[in-house]
């Protein structure tokens, strides 16, 4: 059946069966793949988009219940945050194989949507659903703060 | 014919053994790489926007591009960066020119030196390139000197490159503007070219230069999921539950009804379903009702298995390694030290699970994923097409990590894809396994018992030592087993404990390889991931018996062992060993272990509330020769740690009467950010050869937080994962 989705700004329709999740929706129907499949079962967070704003894993959440909502994917991003995130990405050289950045980096431009200047602590709660097994981990909270403190220095401004 | 691609070892072609190999990673001799031939590549362009390839892995474009096809897979060790960073380095050129390719399937122009195949794996692509990839941008460089010469009547000599920039006196140009000329210079005897000496290194061991492998912090790299083609369609397989396990009838009726299901069919691996894209795909086959036939399948529980092997310690097996005579010594010793140790199965888990893309069309195939072994694939589906070699197109992409996995020595997924494809002629096919298809599609780490017996002097050093390791050969059974098999010892059972670095008198290690029915590979590090473990316990184990400092311990029995003993003060040195005061309730442990011809101590500080524990911190040292990139050394440094300390935390694969328990992420529990330690990498300063940077950093982890919980707990932990009680 016909659905209706706002995807980064822009209404797309597509047809398919009501079950199918958004991230397929995304990356089989409407070409969208720098979002990734890594378990289908909301585990590794590579699927991670912005659902109304919020860091969400999309191989679990119907095309049925994505209808009106605000989403989000890494071809999207331009938020300050989403800005000063990515390029601490570069700067750290946070990525190896790469596969789970595009998730990781939606859930740290999510968090720094939330909470400008985030603890450890709370970085590691906010990562906590997001796999690599590169073990980027070290640099990917670097790059968190570093990013934090990016946007402290410009007022907010990437 | 496959590779032994893996493990550094060379086939006998080239006349290359292990001991030599290793030679070659620590030592270094350049007589290898030397006379390779760049094919004398006479570039041709039809236009003058085109890239004017100079040789075989060197192509600069009128715009000034500079394009380095990279002979390695890119699966995040940052093989792009390494190779391209030496061809830069000799080509003067400036590295924002730089831009990278993987090359195509091609062994004669682009085969591993020390495998003598095109192929990926056993930590080589640094080391069997370094000299040809300056070899290779000192030819290109050669050439544009050599146009630029000609062009302004001036001798060749006295011309001078510069960060992209030719010039000489007031003239100047780019490597763009004489790109068209000089490659038509005829391409120079690489044995002539004259290379720059570590001390005018201007690239090479520079820790800014970014990395090559681009695109992957906003999502436009492309991996083999994201790639689509014309009328593709999607591909599952239902695999047999039990490994070894056919299909003995199914009925697709539901599942043909799905919408977006094209097709159901039987291999010989399972029944395959394609759709329109994978969820309908993977709709459909949940929709199939199959009876399997389970009469070769394997149907053990592993704890059988083991059970088995503890039995097999107990026994003596096949002598991999002997000196002295140690079984006698042990016989008659007063004091003895004995431990058994076991390990589990493990699956890779790379975060992309596996696939492949095929498109077979009358003789030819084209194929696109992230290859690790292009002539061991290559030949693998030529050979089931019934089609030469040179028709099968190799696509290589970006891997979303490997750790071995996709050097498999059957190419089991690639055929896969390929029996699918031969299906649908002329339709590509892009077969993807889901996550649960990838953790229990076997091609595991094996599991593995060691017993380690030593007879102590009477100042508490090892006299004699007898390891029996006991586990299934990686090797065995593979195209491979001939060259990596000597008289029935698979050497990567026993490596890194049949050439025990500690000095001990008399030693013998004995191995024994039952078969079974679950498939096994190499995973990262290979058999360096279970014997630094048994060995560097046993040894902190030694050491706390005699009362003596673990480091200082180690050090004594390294005498003859400079690499070692540099690498372990360095690391005792920059953790303040025996001087830092730690926190209560936190213990410290070390571990020392060489591999891929680079050596890595790691020192493991671990904070322990009752029975459950957290790694804080790690020092590690590595000595791998030339840092060609240390931030991609250190990178790799806190990948391997961070690999190899997933599977001491929680990783284990388990089977119930022959079915694989765990699933996905959340019953194979791998590290996540909150169990990451801070991770302090030095680099020993060298000018030898680099060597294995990717896999050395995992086995040391394991064992060195095992001696941390031992210091603070009184604890010997011989079991992985480790569990305090």
């Amino acid at each position: 059946m016909a659905y209706q989705l706002t995807i980064n700004g822009q209404t797309h329709e597509v047809d398919v069966e009501g079950d199918m999740p958004l991230l397929w929706v995304v990356r089989d129907h409407l070409n969208f793949t720098g979002t990734k499949f890594g378990c289908g079962v909301a585990q590794c967070g590579a699927c991670t988009m912005q659902v109304d704003g919020v860091a969400t894993r999309t191989c679990v959440l119907t095309v049925a219940n994505a209808v009106g909502r605000n989403i989000t994917t890494i071809e999207g991003l331009q938020s300050p945050q989403a800005r000063a995130v990515q390029a601490a990405w570069v700067e750290l050289q946070v990525p190896q194989c790469g596969y789970c950045q595009s998730g990781q980096v939606m859930s740290a431009t999510a968090l720094l949507e939330q909470n400008s200047a985030p603890t450890d602590a709370e970085i590691e709660a906010a990562m906590a659903g997001n796999i690599c097994r590169c073990g980027t981990y070290s640099r990917i909270k670097a790059g968190i703060h570093m990013a934090a403190a990016q946007l402290k220095n410009t007022g907010g401004a990437a | 014919m496959n590779i032994q691609r893996l493990l550094g070892l060379a086939p006998e072609s080239t006349n290359i053994s292990r001991r030599s190999f290793l030679k070659v990673a620590a030592g270094g001799t350049a007589g290898l790489v030397l006379g390779v031939n760049f094919g004398g590549v006479a570039a041709h362009a039809q236009a003058a926007t085109d890239a004017m390839e100079f040789n075989a892995f060197v192509s600069i474009s009128p715009d000034n591009t500079v394009k380095v096809l990279i002979k390695h897979l890119e699966m995040g060790q940052g093989v792009y960066t390494g190779l391209a960073t030496c061809v830069a380095e000799e080509l003067d050129a400036d590295w924002s020119q730089v831009v990278c390719e993987h090359a195509p399937a091609n062994t004669e122009k682009y085969a591993n030196l020390l495998m003598g195949q095109q192929g990926t794996g056993g930590s080589t692509a640094m080391a069997n390139s370094f000299m040809q990839m300056r070899q290779a941008g000192a030819a290109a460089k050669a050439m544009l000197v050599a146009a630029a010469a000609v062009q302004w009547s001036v001798p060749a000599s006295e011309i001078t490159v510069r960060d992209g920039v030719v010039s000489h006196g007031s003239r100047s140009a780019t490597f763009g503007e004489l790109a068209v000329a000089a490659a038509q210079q005829p391409a120079p005897d690489v044995n002539a070219l004259t290379l720059k000496t570590p001390a005018e290194f201007r690239l090479i061991g520079r820790d800014d230069t970014l990395r090559k492998d681009t695109g992957k912090h906003n999502g436009t790299a492309i991996y083999t999921q994201d790639i689509k083609l014309p009328g593709m369609l999607t591909a599952v397989v239902a695999h047999s539950p039990r490994f070894g396990g056919k299909v003995r009838s199914f009925d697709a009726t539901q599942t043909l009804a799905r919408k977006g299901v094209t097709n159901v069919f039987q291999i010989d691996t399972g029944v395959v379903v394609l759709a329109n894209d994978y969820w309908s795909a993977i709709k459909g086959r949940e929709l199939l009702k199959i009876e399997w036939d389970d009469s070769a399948a394997e149907t053990r529980s592993t704890s059988t298995i083991l059970e088995q092997y503890r039995g097999l310690v107990d026994t003596q097996g096949a002598v991999a390694a002997s000196q002295g005579n140690a079984g006698a010594t042990l016989s008659q010793a007063s004091n003895v030290e004995e431990l058994v140790f076991e390990f589990p199965y493990l699956a890779h888990a790379q975060m992309e699970p596996m696939n492949c893309v095929a498109k077979v069309d009358g003789n030819a195939a084209e194929m696109w994923y992230g290859c690790q072994s292009a002539t061991g694939d290559q030949a693998a589906i030529a050979q089931l097409l019934g089609i030469a070699p040179a028709n099968v197109k190799i696509n290589t992409l970006f891997a979303g990590g490997g750790f071995g996995r996709r050097a498999n020595p059957a190419s089991d997924y690639v055929l896969e894809s390929v029996r699918i494809a031969q299906q649908v002629p002329g339709t590509p096919v892009k077969l993807v396994w889901s996550r649960e298809d990838d953790m229990q599609g076997g091609y595991y780490r094996p599991a593995y018992a060691h017993k380690l017996t030593a007879a102590l002097d009477s100042n508490g050093k090892p006299s004699a030592i007898q390891i029996r390791v006991a586990g299934q050969s990686i090797m065995a059974g593979t195209s491979m087993a001939a060259m990596m098999m000597v008289d029935g010892i698979d050497i990567t059972s026993v490596e890194g404990l049949s050439d025990l670095s500690y000095e001990i008198p008399e030693r013998q290690v004995e191995l024994h390889s039952p078969t079974n029915g679950v498939p096994v590979q190499w995973w990262r590090s290979v058999g360096h991931t279970h014997t630094a473990f048994s060995k560097e316990v046993f040894i902190d184990a030694l050491a706390r018996k005699a009362g003596a400092d673990p480091v200082q311990y180690r050090l004594d029995l390294l005498q003859n062992n400079p690499r070692e003993t540099a690498v372990l003060k360095l690391a005792a040195e920059k953790a303040e060993w025996g001087t830092k005061v730690l926190p209560a309730g936190w213990g410290r442990g070390v571990a020392v272990h060489t591999s891929f011809g680079s050596t890595v101590a790691e020192i493991v500080d671990v904070s322990v509330t009752g029975n459950t524990f957290k790694v804080e911190r790690v020092v590690a040292v590595i000595d791998c020769g030339i840092a060609v990139n240390p931030n991609v050394v250190r990178a790799q440094v806190e990948s391997a740690i961070a690999y190899g300390l997933s599977a001491a935390l929680a990783d284990e694969v388990t089977l119930t009467d022959g079915n694989v328990d765990q699933t996905n992420f959340h019953t194979y529990r791998v590290l996540r950010m909150d169990a990451m330690p801070e991770v302090e990498t030095h680099i020993i300063a060298s000018t030898n050869p680099p060597s294995g940077v990717g896999e050395p950093g995992t086995p040391p982890i394991a064992p060195a937080v095992a001696n941390a919980l031992a210091a603070i707990t009184g604890q010997t932990l011989t079991r992985l994962p480790l569990k305090l009680v």
